[in-house]
């Protein structure tokens, strides 16, 4: 299959999964239980994409005071929980890591 | 100012720290493409017409080991799956634009988007969000095509001890603390996390797509159960 081809049938077939729900909805019935169960995507996979990069930072679990990520992704936590503010959530986990691949 | 200028220019805003997690991201996939044999417009023509940076990573591997074309396709729709949670995540908020709206949100809705707006939406919507998803997905489309084009064309230069990657979790994490309202959602964030560290082995982001339905349910059951 020519390489272009690849790209637009798979890139036609990615913009489907992006329009889908938004396109269906009010035109299918959606169950209502399902439609409140759409208020835990955020937290869901916000998380699912957030715990792996902290305690598996090379693909295999690691939870240790050497897995540097870890600690400042706990500081990022706790700046993030104190201050409401995504800057300060960055500046805290960053400084954290900067300094501790720095120091040890 | 005009409010729908300001809530575009507000979106462009709150995604400007992912954009420095997202073009290192950008440049080492336009290195990879051509890397694996890609022409330099094949390679740029990927970021535009796909525009799903997990998804272009791994068709590279997959084009590099001469894995035949629909195979790819196929792949490219199980890794982009979790797509379809997003677009019926923010199909609410979206339901009275019309389609022309529609159907251009959507080509921006990736998950670096999504994470930024949703937030947007669920805490301080007006009758402009739909300017500002608009300002959030097109500067993180341009900075997607622009790291792209400079990998493609320079290679990549980015010392790994920058750790650049590690500003899309951070953000992440500021993004998903308000969303953490109460007990179901704080127990459907944390089994999702287990679950996404449990299923990380998985192939094509599956473990994502099953760490967000397990998180998804244990939240309705909670719910359910008050």
């Amino acid at each position: 299959m020519n390489i272009w081809l690849v790209f637009l049938l798979g890139g036609l077939l990615t913009y489907a999964t992006r329009l889908s729900m938004i396109f269906l909805l009010g035109r299918i019935e959606i169950p209502e239980q399902l439609q409140r169960a759409l208020r835990f995507v955020p937290p869901a996979v916000l998380t699912a994409l957030i715990i792996p990069e902290l305690v598996m930072p090379s693909g295999a679990l690691m939870i240790s005071l050497e897995n540097f990520r870890l600690i400042a992704g706990i500081a990022a936590v706790l700046a993030a929980w104190w201050s409401r503010n995504t800057i300060i959530t960055i500046l805290a986990g960053m400084a954290a890591l900067v300094l501790l691949n720095w120091l040890l | 100012m005009k409010p729908s200028l300001r809530a575009f220019l507000d979106g462009i805003q709150a995604q400007l720290p992912l954009l420095i997690g997202v073009l290192p991201f950008g440049m080492i996939y336009g290195a990879l493409a051509l890397n694996a044999g890609l022409s330099r417009a094949a390679a740029q023509g990927m970021s535009s017409i796909v525009f799903a940076g997990s998804a272009q990573f791994i068709t590279t591997q997959l084009i590099r080991d001469a894995v035949p074309g629909l195979i790819i396709v196929l792949t490219i729709v199980v890794v982009n799956l979790r797509h379809m949670l997003y677009s019926a995540s923010i199909a609410p908020y979206l339901r009275k634009l019309p389609m022309r709206w529609k159907a251009l949100l959507a080509y921006l809705l990736t998950d670096e988007a999504y994470a930024t707006v949703i937030t947007h939406y669920e805490e301080q919507q007006t009758p402009f969000s739909h300017w500002y998803f608009l300002g959030a997905g097109l500067i993180m489309w341009l900075s997607w095509q622009v790291s792209t084009g400079i990998g493609v064309f320079l290679g990549t230069e980015i010392p790994a001890g920058w750790s650049l990657d590690f500003f899309i979790p951070l953000v992440f994490i500021a993004l998903v603390m308000p969303t953490l309202k109460d007990q179901p959602s704080i127990s459907a964030a944390l089994s999702a996390g287990l679950v996404a560290v449990l299923a990380y082995t998985l192939p094509y982001k599956l473990g994502l797509v099953a760490a967000a339905l397990v998180g998804i349910l244990v939240g309705a059951w909670l719910e359910g159960r008050k």
